[in-house]
């Protein structure tokens, strides 16, 4: 046997696990969703082929466009938030500040929190009457209440009911998403740790402000990082579960949370509809293929990456 | 250069003090934002029951109720039952160590062959594998679970771990990128004399990315430990919960009534992960830098 030959054949033997693994946990699978997507399968029975029916009446379906729209919302709302509070954090510890590891960690430590444990604890934070939100806001707004009340405004200004009103509980999903930033103000402090320093020191010569040199040099460069954050948080919405399927049991209140994940999970698992699941599915992935090649064509065209 | 940048910072002069001052001010007033839910959580677990429903709110409890702790892990009551918190927590050590040890080792075999070895067709699989990184979970959830089904082995630990055996994208790709730095000169000295490829794998490589090893299993245990749609689909026997699905339920089936023993529940679920951050750190950062490359 010759030498290449050879070694191609322990390679074999190293790789084969993942041979197998993508085989059996990713070519199978996919193939298996793509026929189930076409039939209707409960799992219990034989999948029985039904065409494009999944299909079509995923687009007559008003909870699908729900919580679709929801979750495009959710995304539109929660990643600017998200990111300027990341690159905020980072462009001000990047400041060469004392202290600057205890602020870093502080920052960072909430978003080690595991998803359930973080669903409960915010349940408590944002528990209407006993929630601590609330106990330090009211008596706030109580007091502005009073001093509008020489402009002629007599009422009360209550707190939001965070969990129950359809209006406050996706704020109330992206407040605890802005708590969650520590992990990408991490990714924006290394990259802001790359931007050369001349081009800061040539800024100063033109006598740029401070104003004028984040929006000039720091955010052009941090662009790469920004766009692969922006698309990969679109990209997780898609897949958002755990949290609001603990904090909010059926995308209450008013279908207000019921994400795509959500309901994704509920046609298989629920109503046992795991054909119908699949074309949800696959309509995920379309989703999140569009947006990864987009992402590629737009860096090639926009993004400013240093040194070339 | 550099010094001339220094010597400017040095001169920095009143108004670059006030401006330290005002930055400062910034800093702790979000160090307070980010702080208060986590001293809420602890401070909660703490009190006395009808304290920690008490208005305006009390933040260090008075007297400090350790046994909540005890309680939340057995608390017998009529209404309340059982909650085998113990039994949750062993379930979710037992997985952290299967998922542990099939994500390293799997992983290090194949990404020692995407890394140091020359074979037809390795560029394209490499390729290809990094692709799967794209497939959402959501989207082969489903046959996996009729597969498991069809095997018996919904309602029990298997589904949740055995595929760790056999490889994952991300993880093959951050081994592979740490072991393509370590120098050729070191395996070709080895097979000089006489070493096999797995012994070269076994007594060279795998020393010496032990750093990078000790990434992937951190990310896995976390992985394991946070996952809570997993446990949702396999498990059904509340015997066999782990802790997030058991904290899950807890909170489902009490409607959160007894909060400071569900703050105390919380809390034993989310030290761990932030005690092993303490003590990890440098792998929690190498980890990070990874995610930040991955795109």
């Amino acid at each position: 046997m010759s030498n290449s030959k050879r070694e191609t054949r322990t390679a074999l033997l190293f790789v084969s696990p993942w041979i197998i693994g993508f085989l059996v946990f990713l070519a199978y699978p996919l193939s298996a969703s793509i026929y189930y997507s076409f039939c209707n399968y409960s799992v219990l029975k034989a999948p029985v082929w039904v065409g494009m029916a999944n299909y079509r009446n995923l687009v007559q379906d008003d909870v699908f466009r729900t919580t679709l729209v929801n979750t495009l919302i959710y995304a539109l709302m929660s990643l600017p938030v998200g990111m300027a509070v990341a690159i905020g954090l980072a462009m001000m510890l990047n400041a060469k500040i004392k202290g600057q590891t205890i602020y870093r960690t502080i920052f960072y430590v909430p978003s080690l929190v595991p998803g359930v444990p973080l669903a409960v604890l915010w349940l408590w934070v944002f528990n209407g009457k006993q929630g601590i939100i609330n106990a330090v806001l009211q008596p706030l707004l109580d007091h502005v209440a009073s001093a509008l009340s020489i402009v002629g405004f007599h009422g009360h200004l209550n707190a939001p009911q965070w969990l129950s009103d359809a209006a406050w509980a996706k704020p109330a999903l992206v407040i605890m998403s802005a708590w969650g930033a520590g992990n990408a103000m991490l990714i924006y402090l290394a990259g802001l740790q790359d931007v050369p320093q001349p081009l800061y020191e040539a800024a100063d010569l033109d006598g740029a402000g401070w104003w004028s040199k984040t929006w000039n040099v720091t955010l052009p460069m941090l662009s790469p990082v920004i766009l692969f954050n922006g698309i990969m948080g679109i990209i997780g919405a898609l897949q958002v579960f755990t949290i609001p399927y603990i904090m909010f049991p059926g995308g209450s209140p008013a279908r207000s949370t019921y994400f795509y994940a959500m309901y994704l999970y509920d046609n298989a698992f629920v109503y046992l509809k795991m054909g119908y699941a699949c074309a949800m599915g696959w309509i995920m992935f379309a989703i999140t293929v569009i947006l990864t090649v987009a992402a590629h064509k737009l860096s090639d065209r926009y993004v400013h990456y240093g040194g070339s | 250069m550099t010094t001339a940048v220094n010597t400017r910072r040095k001169k920095g002069g009143p108004g670059r003090q006030r401006n330290a001052w005002l930055l400062h001010l910034v800093l702790l007033a979000f160090s307070v934002l980010f702080l208060f839910p986590l001293v809420w959580l602890v401070s909660t677990s703490l009190k006395r029951s009808d304290q920690a429903m008490q208005m305006p709110p009390v933040w260090i409890p008075h007297p400090l109720e350790w046994h909540n702790y005890k309680d939340a892990f057995m608390y017998h009551h009529d209404v309340l039952g059982y909650i085998p918190f113990l039994q949750y927590g062993e379930n979710t050590v037992i997985l952290a160590v299967l998922t542990v040890a099939g994500a390293v080792c799997s992983n290090a075999l194949v990404a020692y062959a995407f890394a140091r070895l020359r074979w037809k067709g390795r560029d394209a699989i490499f390729a290809l594998t990094l692709a799967t990184m794209m497939v959402p979970f959501p989207v082969t959830m489903v046959p996996i679970y009729a597969l498991y089904k069809n095997l018996g082995w919904v309602g029990t630990f298997r589904p949740l771990w055995v595929g760790f055996w056999f490889g994952g994208a991300f993880n093959i790709f951050l081994l592979r990128q740490f072991f393509r730095t370590i120098p050729l000169e070191l395996s070709e000295a080895a097979k000089i004399d006489g070493c096999s490829e797995f012994e070269i794998f076994r007594m060279v490589i795998l020393p010496l990315a032990k750093p990078a090893l000790s990434v992937v299993a951190l990310f896995t245990f976390l992985g394991t430990w946070n996952d809570f749609l997993g446990p949702l689909i396999y498990l059904v026997n509340p015997k066999t919960f782990t802790l997030g699905l058991g904290l899950q339920a807890y909170q489902n089936q009490h409607g959160g009534t007894p909060w400071n023993l569900v703050m105390a529940a919380t809390t034993i679920v989310v030290a761990p992960v932030i005690v092993l951050f303490f003590f990890a750190q440098k792998q929690f950062i190498q980890g990070i830098a990874v995610t930040g490359l991955k795109g």
